[in-house]
């Protein structure tokens, strides 16, 4: 029947090698999060998953996908890209932390300085950039979200799920272990 | 209770801004998404209308238009849509209070706004996919792009 009551939004895309994913790929519990770099409750959310992270320990993979406002923030879209480039150049992570760290200087000087902060290859990440090497992955990552149910950024599918609750970080973690008990 | 898919959907005619309106009629021959609100300025990012605002090229790829409606004045909605850089219009059911959405089914009398309900009209004027979200949880845009993909190619082209 066409009209629901209730409907679980789930993660459409599994998180597969494509992804940038921390702690193991075969962890019993997922966290996945959809942001965007200029959102600064995606800017709030960064050290909580940082929290949540460092508390299961070996039992979480998390995966960052981007999901640029782009209407609302004009430098999102950019700075997806930004840390897509680096990622091509193994340095995904530390391109994501810098940019959450830095949400009031996402400028494209910006980016080239984070760029050579992190020792890239400048000159590659600068045509990457240049030449939107990256933006049909982000617009990739930022419809997997829209055909998951993405609703807004952040936005945290736990275990394949979408969380629609408080998202601290025992929020999160007691999300994870009642969506998916581990058996230990 | 929400109007059901197969019930012609109920004749509108609201100000989108306070010298302009928009009425049903204006989107026979197209698809037509109705999203009810509760409130404008909602607190945070990605919010119902700023994210269908992301994804109005989706829905335009249907043929679909698509119009936010709450029971906020004009004049709200204009500061709104130009604060959110909204492409869409948004319908004022603001008097008598909440009567389209009376129509609908989607008027929480209690609190005195919108239920957040989504409605897919198609070409002829019937409703096609309707959904109602608990109050407090946006719902996102996938059910919408379903109930587009589900419509027959014939109600997609103009």
């Amino acid at each position: 029947m066409a009209t629901g009551q209730s409907r679980a939004s789930r993660l459409v895309l599994p998180v597969s090698e494509r992804d940038h994913i921390q702690g193991p790929p075969d962890a019993p519990l997922a966290l996945v999060e959809y942001g965007d770099y200029e959102c600064p409750y995606c800017g709030l959310a960064h050290p909580i998953v940082k929290d949540v992270r460092r508390r299961l320990g070996r039992r979480l993979r998390f995966a960052f996908r981007h999901f640029p406002l782009a209407e609302m923030h004009p430098h999102a879209l950019r700075a997806a890209e930004a840390a897509e480039a680096a990622g091509a150049q193994d340095k995904f992570w530390e391109m994501h932390g810098l940019l959450y760290q830095n949400q009031q200087a996402l400028d494209d000087p910006d980016l080239l300085s984070y760029a050579a902060a992190l020792s890239l290859d400048v000159p590659r990440f600068v045509s990457e950039l240049a030449d939107r090497t990256w933006e049909a992955r982000v617009r990739e990552d930022f419809m997997t979200g829209v055909r998951s149910g993405v609703n807004g950024t952040p936005t945290f599918f736990v275990n394949g799920i979408r969380h629609d609750g408080p998202w601290d970080a025992d929020s999160l973690i007691e999300a994870l272990s009642v969506v998916a008990p581990v058996h230990a | 209770m929400i109007l059901k898919p197969g019930t012609p959907a109920p004749a509108f005619t609201l100000n989108s801004t306070p010298d302009q309106t928009v009425s049903l009629a204006d989107f026979r021959g197209q698809p037509l998404i109705l999203a009810f609100y509760p409130a404008d300025w909602s607190p945070v990012c990605g919010d119902q209308v700023t994210l269908y605002n992301e994804i109005l090229p989706q829905f335009r790829q249907h043929n679909a238009a698509l119009i936010g409606i709450s029971v906020d004045g004009a004049w709200c909605h204009q500061a709104f849509a130009a604060a959110r850089r909204l492409h869409f219009p948004l319908l004022a059911d603001f008097e008598p209070k909440g009567a389209m959405a009376k129509n609908y089914g989607a008027y929480r009398p209690k609190e005195g706004v919108c239920e957040r309900a989504l409605f897919v009209i198609d070409h002829q004027g019937t409703i096609h996919w309707s959904y109602l979200s608990p109050i407090g949880v946006n719902p996102g845009a996938d059910g919408i792009l379903e109930a587009l993909e589900s419509l027959p190619a014939s109600a997609r082209t103009a």
